[in-house]
């Protein structure tokens, strides 16, 4: 890709970025969120036109008008979000869109021997006659990478595709990917975890604001040098926080159950814990573990089949959400179904938990624009949230950067004493990411409860005062993050250990 | 990074923009449709719709008939408030015409049996009107049924019902309701002298300026107030609502008692001015209801915008009686003017059309 130009109003998304890549070689693509890597592979990927700069595959120049005509050009991807039919099977999601058939029927043997041909050249295994929704997200991924596969796609691009994986899971897509490119495939790794890109990739273009920055060898560089390439000044990796020093319980949970939307059983089973003032209490595990019922749960979102809650001594087991929303802010773990209005411009989506709030409101009924766009910009202000127009703009013009940024400014200014963070940092780059987790601690040593909700084990890790492990909707360890290593919690989230948990 | 925009990207010059490329397409579209059937009238036939009013010669008569196109306007604004203001909140209200026929047959009632005067009359059908949308919200809100649906349902049940009604109270020699000017005087809504500014024409009431004042308010609580800011995040994200500690099943219900009073006032707008009796043995719900669709889309969702398109509207459904009869068969007028208000539901369409243009050109510029 040469010279690439890409424009949206009032934005410059990609800048005259230059990638090359060569044949058999893992490349990373890195930068901060609304950086321009999303772009940059959609222009790639025929979803977007450029306005300027070509691309050329092997020196000849190409258009790629349509994901079709890219994968013509033997370039495939695997989404952040996987593209799988849930009632398919591993084979039938392979082979869809791209059947054999003879006089109308499917002729899925043939297409078996070449799936199989691949799963053991590649090292992927899976079962070919395993229904999506009965599989791993591990399994689901190499479903995906065999897709690409089974089309002779040549150049691979993976859209962040650690996010959703165990830290043994993790591991052998490494191995996988390695393989990738000793058959000689090239691959585009998007990623924000500096350690992998390490691992794994053999050179590293970064991106900043829509601007190319540079290649670097990675056997040339270390993780500081990438992230001061990537945000463009210094970043701590680690974030720095003092011993938590617990208080007077805020959050008490006991024998908390709730029921499942998917199946018939209860997806949250009899769990008890308890969050304290000044201390930040992080619920691992996988995803799709009952983390997302717990917190519905917990919120109002969703009622319980049994337990209770008490939130700073009230019981507040059958409260609304709005009186919950008093003592409780929440960070939701889906920005677009539950955190934003996306219609609506920034400023309201700024007050959408206290536009009810006298300060905001003439005569109690009639919306007080002037004092809701002071506190919306004295927001962005503060929370360095970027937008087109500022506090005018529509939400969902915005990167998912950004909207994130104005959910937890929302949440954290907001008054409250238990802070419920589902997955906050889920996209984002690492100068967004340690702000996060500084507001996190400055909450916590404001004497707040922090719940955080997380599916990465180095946030977990990072961040955390104490570690609840959940796994198939049980609270199945409880550790310290100073005395606990990585695989061990690794273990635990995948069901391999666990052992009692009390409140 | 703020840019200011061009006149052509704001939002409420592109609306007034698609909805007059909507209406020449309308009228162009219903000239060649004339000029089908019989070419020697058509460009006196379209001159004559859009006359209305127009076509008659002395200003008094003008004056006169642009009354009757007022009278008839304001229940259709009453009607386009009904889906603009249920719309906001994501509901269709395909039952303000329903809503419109219980407000009729309860200010008539009001008006003929129980010889009530004109604002308890008026009261009636706005209670109606609002039940009849709240049973249409009891079911959204808590067994998920469409809007459309039970308010299509519901629009059946009322016209039977309202026939059934007022059959008590409909003259011996005819299937039409007592005229409400000679049976109860009282249930007239008042002219205080509106009438002398259209030469005389009695049945210009206060309705027609109530009409505008409600638009106005339907705006204002829209725009400005707490409630128009729960419903619409409500309409554009109930999920997110939910999470804000809104009521999204009152705020859904509530939106829908609201959208039947407004549609059920406008009932009492139309009946309670005695320009109009009711039949009751039409077999059809009348079309008030629906041309409020099309006045809703064309007024760009806008209530003060359409304040202009009912009247527009209205005036296309008028000016299809100047139709010269002895040439087209007195069908083609209601069929001309359908297909203006058709394509006037297209504006969104245009909207986006233009949107997408504008891009375009910008584009290629940078």
């Amino acid at each position: 890709m040469l010279h690439i130009t890409k424009l949206f109003p009032g934005i410059v998304a990609n800048d005259d970025i230059t990638l090359q890549l060569k044949r058999g070689e893992i490349h990373a693509l890195l930068g901060e969120n609304g950086a321009g890597k999303s772009t940059l592979m959609s222009v790639l990927f025929g979803l977007y036109q450029a306005e300027e700069g070509e691309i050329r595959k092997d020196g000849r120049p190409v258009k790629i008008m349509n994901p079709n005509d890219a994968n013509d050009l033997g370039i495939g991807m695997v989404h952040q979000h996987f593209k799988l039919v849930q009632c398919f099977t591993v084979l039938e999601n392979i082979i869809l869109g791209v059947e054999t058939t003879s006089g109308g029927f499917l002729q899925k043997d043939e297409a078996r021997k070449k799936v199989m041909a691949l799963s053991d050249k590649y090292g992927l295994s899976v079962d070919p006659d395993a229904k999506i929704e009965d599989i791993t997200v591990g399994m689901q991924q190499r479903t995906e990478i065999l897709k690409m596969l089974y089309r002779d796609n040549e150049i691979l691009i993976f859209d962040e595709p650690t996010a959703v994986l165990t830290p043994q899971e993790i591991e052998e897509l490494m191995v996988i990917m390695k393989n990738l490119a000793k058959e000689g495939k090239s691959i585009l790794f998007i990623s924000h975890k500096l350690n992998e890109i390490m691992e794994v990739a053999d050179r590293c273009s970064v991106l900043r604001r829509g601007k190319y920055i540079g290649t670097v060898d990675i056997k040339d560089t270390n993780e500081q040098d990438l992230s001061r390439m990537m945000v463009g000044r210094d970043v701590k990796l680690v974030v720095d926080k003092a011993p938590a020093k617990p208080g007077k319980p805020i959050l008490e949970v006991r024998g908390m159950t709730v029921a499942s939307k998917a199946h018939g059983n209860n997806a949250v089973k009899n769990v008890s814990f308890t969050v304290r003032e000044g201390e930040i209490v992080c619920i691992a595990g996988i995803d799709g573990n009952g983390q997302t019922e717990f917190v519905y749960g917990l919120t109002g979102l969703e009622p319980l089949v049994s337990g209770s809650i008490k939130l700073c001594g009230q019981d507040i087991t059958k409260a609304s959400i709005r009186e919950r929303s008093k003592l409780l802010s929440h960070i939701p773990e889906d920005r677009h179904k539950h955190g934003l209005v996306l219609d609506y411009s920034l400023e309201f989506n700024m007050v959408l938990q206290r536009y009810y709030d006298p300060k905001f409101l003439n005569g109690g009924m009639f919306l007080n624009r002037k004092a809701i766009r002071e506190y919306s910009d004295k927001l962005i202000d503060e929370f360095d949230v970027r937008s087109g127009e500022g506090s005018v703009t529509i939400a969902r013009s915005m990167s998912g950067g950004n909207q994130q940024k104005a959910i937890i400014a929302r949440e954290i200014d907001k008054e409250h004493q238990l802070l419920v963070a589902v997955q906050p940092v889920r996209g984002l780059d690492v100068g967004a990411i340690e702000f996060i987790h500084k507001s996190l601690i400055e909450e916590r040593d404001k004497g707040k409860a922090v719940l955080l909700v997380s599916l990465e084990l180095e946030e977990v890790m990072n961040v955390s005062d104490r570690i609840l492990v959940m796994y198939e909707g049980e609270l199945v360890g409880e550790l310290d993050p100073k005395t606990t290593s990585t695989e061990e919690l690794g273990l635990y989230m995948a069901g391999a250990k666990r052992e009692e948990v009390r409140a | 990074m703020k840019e200011k925009k061009s006149f052509l990207e704001r939002p409420a010059v592109q609306s007034i923009l698609a909805a007059i490329v909507c209406i020449i397409l309308g009228l162009l579209i219903g000239f060649l449709v004339l000029l089908a059937i019989n070419p020697s009238g058509a460009g006196t036939g379209i001159l004559a719709i859009i006359k209305n009013f127009l076509n008659y010669p002395s200003a008094p008569a003008q004056m006169k008939y642009l009354g009757n196109t007022l009278v008839k306007t304001a229940p259709l604004l009453m009607c386009a408030l009904s889906i603009n203001f249920c719309y906001k909140t994501g509901l269709f209200n395909i039952g303000a015409a329903g809503q419109f026929v219980v407000g009729s047959g309860a200010c008539l009632f009001a008006a003929l049996k129980l010889g009530l005067p004109w604002f308890v009359c008026l009261l009636f059908a706005i209670l109606i009107g609002g039940v009849w949308g709240f049973a249409v919200g009891l079911l959204k809100a808590y067994a998920n049924v469409n809007e459309v649906i039970s308010g299509i349902m519901l629009n059946w049940i009322g016209l039977y019902l309202v026939n059934m009604l007022l059959s008590t109270v409909k003259e011996s020699t005819s299937p039409y309701t007592m005229q409400v000017a000679s049976t109860n005087k009282g249930a007239l809504m008042p002219t205080l002298g509106l009438h002398t500014l259209f030469s005389n024409n009695k049945y210009v009431t206060i309705a027609v300026p109530l009409a505008i004042i409600v638009a106005i308010v339907i705006w204002i609580v829209l725009a400005k107030t707490k409630f128009g800011y729960e419903i619409q995040a409500t309409g554009f994200n109930k999920e997110a609502a939910r999470y804000a500690g809104m009521n999204e099943k009152r705020n859904i219900i509530l939106t829908l008692v609201i959208g039947g009073a407004l549609a059920g006032a406008g009932a009492a707008f139309l009946y309670l001015s005695g320009y109009e009796q009711w039949s009751v043995t039409q077999s059809s719900v009348p079309s008030m209801g629906f041309n409020g669709i099309a006045a809703t889309f064309l007024g760009g969702l806008n209530p003060i915008g359409t304040i202009f398109s009912s009247f527009f509207i209205q005036h296309i459904t008028s000016g299809g009686s100047y139709l010269d009869k002895s040439i087209y068969p007195s069908q083609i007028a209601d069929l001309i003017t359908s297909i203006i208000i058709y394509l006037c539901g297209f504006v969104l369409f245009f909207k986006l059309t233009l949107t997408k243009g504008l891009n375009k050109r910008k584009e290629k510029k940078s």
